[in-house]
């Protein structure tokens, strides 16, 4: 079904998603190996432990532990006060968690899903976003907006857009796209930490993928620089960049592409804003090859980023062909199983683009 | 941004005994109209006592808000001030009568008519005038401009319509999560109060019990959309429906005062509450707007003459021997001379230096470097202090 092929999606060890967790709070399935969700529920709850000006709010958040029960035991654990049910109401509890940070507290604002951020667009741009500038610096906004981003499965067109580049766009705003547990537990941590305001961009699909964690990433202050990308594979012939979900798919690609000779490297963005274009450039002027992989729509997106930048910078004499963007169709999300395959970049898109680029499979040959 | 200035002038003012002159009343007590309610059992008081210190206070405060608009006005229309200027003259009763019953530490939010409010909440004239100007002393280092002035417990300043109110809404709820005695007053217009957000703002407060004053100062046009022709009801204090309401005389600072004072009260105690100040503005929405399209110049002048804060002000203070005629016109010249004098202060001010300008977009240690409009120079944010 559409969840068993999200898995295949994702590299690193799979577990099944039928396993269920009964107990509160912090969850790991084997002493190094964590779920993204319980990477989440963990930092979540360590930075409320360790500050009480951390809270929670959004819908379900509290009695229902969380729609997709990333904040699961945490209102058990902190009570009313710390973990928030709120109405659906997105542009009043937006502008509430915006009003809450300016007057020095921490709040973690879910969006259910980034699709309903939409609603609150104004809070998070014009409130929190502009007004540490517009105030000469007087003003502080540390709130975190997280939730799931980009597609689901079978949530067709409403409920799937990927929402990485318009927040991208904002100066003053940090924008956060995690791949894995680790990515999870360390940006989230700092997120919850840095006293601006921090769009934290999660991936439904993800929730209930298992990855291997270093013992430093169990640290309660494990946190990642954001800003930062990191390189999950190391290769000389083509840079692929992503962010989130489908880095595990540029990794898988990277795996069978392996065995025909094809060496990639793989690069996590892990941040939108700041983007980290520097560990690109040094990447592509090793390679000489750029992919840029997202799931969101070509046009204006985080790959037109990515190869503008390359372009204007030092990494530009060094590619032997042109960079170039794969990405969701350009389509509202479709809800038939057979079109939703089309409608978003797989293992496949990625290998096709990579031999193209490095002319292994003639241009005018069809995929 | 301190109360200094404004305090040492109030001071002088004070302190100043005309020659010749004497004066025997250190209180007196003054009716007010009735203040209607919506879902309250107890009601504000109908006779409010005020001091001497407290009526010469009030007084000069809206006058000086009074002259400060005035110049704007003059400025603006010299090209010295740019871009959106919403000026707030005709209603200081609102911000003074308000401030009068609060605490420093009590916050206030309002929307962009934010002059007046900025100064009551201690922003001295020639930081505000110079932020209008777009200069280094500005409030906010000249880069917030009319619309984006703050202080110590003064949100701004907001330029998005009814925007202003859920943030109110979690200044409050920070209020309530600290335990703390304090309210937090979010300001909005009769043109903002159908918003949605103000009224998803209204059932979060209410649900969760905030210390919420919500105040809708009902200059009874939405830019050039006089309230009958935006809202369904014009009722506003009802508008919040199960949170219970006041409708108040938003010309008369004592009135305003007292009904600030027992929404206080019920809002530490109780939670959410909504004050409709009934008041107007001589200018138009903005300096572009000449204010006379969708009204008659001869209801202005109406207003000036009859219902006009300072003036109807003046006479009560005067009526209750603690001014005198000379008194009061003393008052005036000082206040204008203040006014002037803080103006050439902003005016002296130079502009923003230009590597001002990417600064502050987010609070770091370390420096940023920020894309300026070509790719050949580069813009520089320095750490925050």
């Amino acid at each position: 079904m559409a969840l068993i092929k999200c898995l295949n999606a994702s590299r690193g060890v799979l577990r099944s998603v039928g396993a269920r967790y009964l107990s509160a709070t912090s969850q790991k399935h084997a002493p190094t190996e964590m779920y993204v969700r319980d990477a989440l529920n963990s930092a979540m709850d360590e930075e409320m432990n360790r500050d009480d000006t951390v809270f929670l709010m959004g819908e379900e958040v509290a009695q229902y532990d969380g729609a997709y029960k990333v904040s699961r035991g945490l209102w058990r654990k902190y009570g009313d006060q710390r973990v928030i049910d709120t109405p659906i109401t997105e542009s009043g509890f937006a502008g509430m968690a915006v009003g809450a940070a300016m007057a020095g507290l921490r709040p973690i604002c879910e969006f259910m899903t980034f699709n309903f951020s939409m609603q609150a667009i104004d809070q998070v741009i014009n409130s929190a976003a502009k007004s540490h500038y517009m105030s000469g610096g007087m003003v502080t906004v540390p709130v975190v907006f997280r939730g799931p981003n980009g597609a689901a499965a079978g949530v067709a067109a409403q409920h799937s857009q990927c929402f990485a580049a318009w927040y991208g766009h904002c100066p003053g705003l940090k924008v956060v796209s995690p791949f894995n547990s680790e990515d999870c537990r360390g940006l989230l941590k700092a997120a919850i930490r840095d006293p601006n305001p921090v769009v934290f961009l999660e991936n439904e699909l993800m929730y209930g993928t298992a990855f291997p964690v270093s013992d430093e990433a169990m640290s309660e202050d494990f946190l990642i620089e954001i800003g930062k990308a990191k390189v999950e594979r190391v290769g000389k012939h083509v840079t692929l960049v992503s962010h989130s979900r489908p880095v595990g798919q540029c990794l898988e690609a990277a795996e069978q592409l392996a065995s025909e000779g094809i060496d990639c490297e793989v690069i996590n963005l892990r941040s939108i804003r700041p983007l980290d274009i520097e560990t690109v450039q040094q990447s592509v002027m090793k390679t000489n090859h750029l992919i840029s992989v997202e799931g969101g729509w070509p046009m204006f997106g985080i790959g037109s980023e990515v190869c503008a930048q390359i372009m204007e910078g030092p990494a530009f004499d060094y590619l032997d062909a042109p960079a170039i963007r794969v990405t969701g169709a350009d389509i509202p999300m479709p809800y038939a199983q057979v079109l939703e395959d089309g409608a978003l970049p797989g293992v496949k898109d990625i290998i096709l683009s990579v031999k193209k680029t490095l002319h292994i499979q003639p241009i005018t040959e069809s995929a | 941004m301190s109360y200094n200035a404004t305090a040492k002038f109030l001071q002088r003012v004070l302190c100043k005994q005309p020659l010749g002159v004497r004066t025997y009343s250190v209180e007196a007590t003054f009716p007010i109209k009735p203040i209607d309610t919506h879902k309250l059992e107890n009601t504000p008081a109908t006779e409010v006592q005020i001091n001497k210190d407290d009526a010469i206070s009030y007084y000069t405060k809206m006058q000086i808000i009074r002259r400060m608009e005035l110049k704007a006005d003059q400025l603006y229309k010299q090209k010295i001030i740019r871009g959106f200027c919403h000026l707030y003259d005709g209603q200081e009763a609102c911000c003074a009568g308000i401030e009068a019953s609060l605490t420093p530490k009590d916050d206030v939010i309002t929307a962009y008519r934010a002059h007046g409010w900025a100064y009551i909440r201690g922003v001295p004239v020639c930081n505000i005038l110079a932020e209008l100007f777009g200069r280094k002393l500005g409030c906010a280092k000249g880069k917030g401009g009319s619309m984006h002035m703050y202080s110590k417990n003064f949100y701004g300043g907001n330029g998005i319509v009814g925007a202003q109110v859920p943030l109110g809404a979690g200044i409050a709820f920070a209020h309530k999560y600290r335990n703390s005695d304090t309210v937090t007053v979010a300001c909005y217009g009769d043109g903002a109060a159908n918003q949605g957000q103000i009224f998803e703002s209204f059932n979060m407060s209410q649900l969760w019990k905030l210390p919420a004053i919500f105040v809708c100062e009902n200059n009874r046009y939405g830019m050039g959309t006089s309230v009958e022709r935006a809202s369904a009801s014009t009722d506003y204090f009802t508008r919040g429906d199960y949170i219970p309401g006041l409708r108040v005389d938003g010309m008369d600072v004592l009135a305003v005062r007292e009904a600030t004072r027992f929404a206080k009260e019920h809002a530490v105690k109780e939670g959410p509450i909504l004050m409709e100040l009934v008041t107007y503005r001589y200018h138009g929405h903005s300096m572009s707007d000449p204010g006379t399209s969708y009204r008659t110049r001869d209801e202005v002048k109406e207003i000036r003459q009859n219902l006009d804060p300072i003036m109807n002000f003046r006479e009560k203070i005067i009526s209750a021997g603690f001014v005198t005629k000379q008194d009061v016109a003393t008052i005036d010249a000082e206040v204008k001379q203040h006014v002037e004098n803080e103006t050439a202060k902003a005016l002296a001010s130079t502009e923003p230096d230009f590597d001002q300008i990417a600064c502050d977009i987010y609070v770091t240690d370390t420096p940023l470097s920020i894309r300026s409009c070509n790719i050949y120079n580069q813009l520089h944010h320095q750490p925050s202090v």
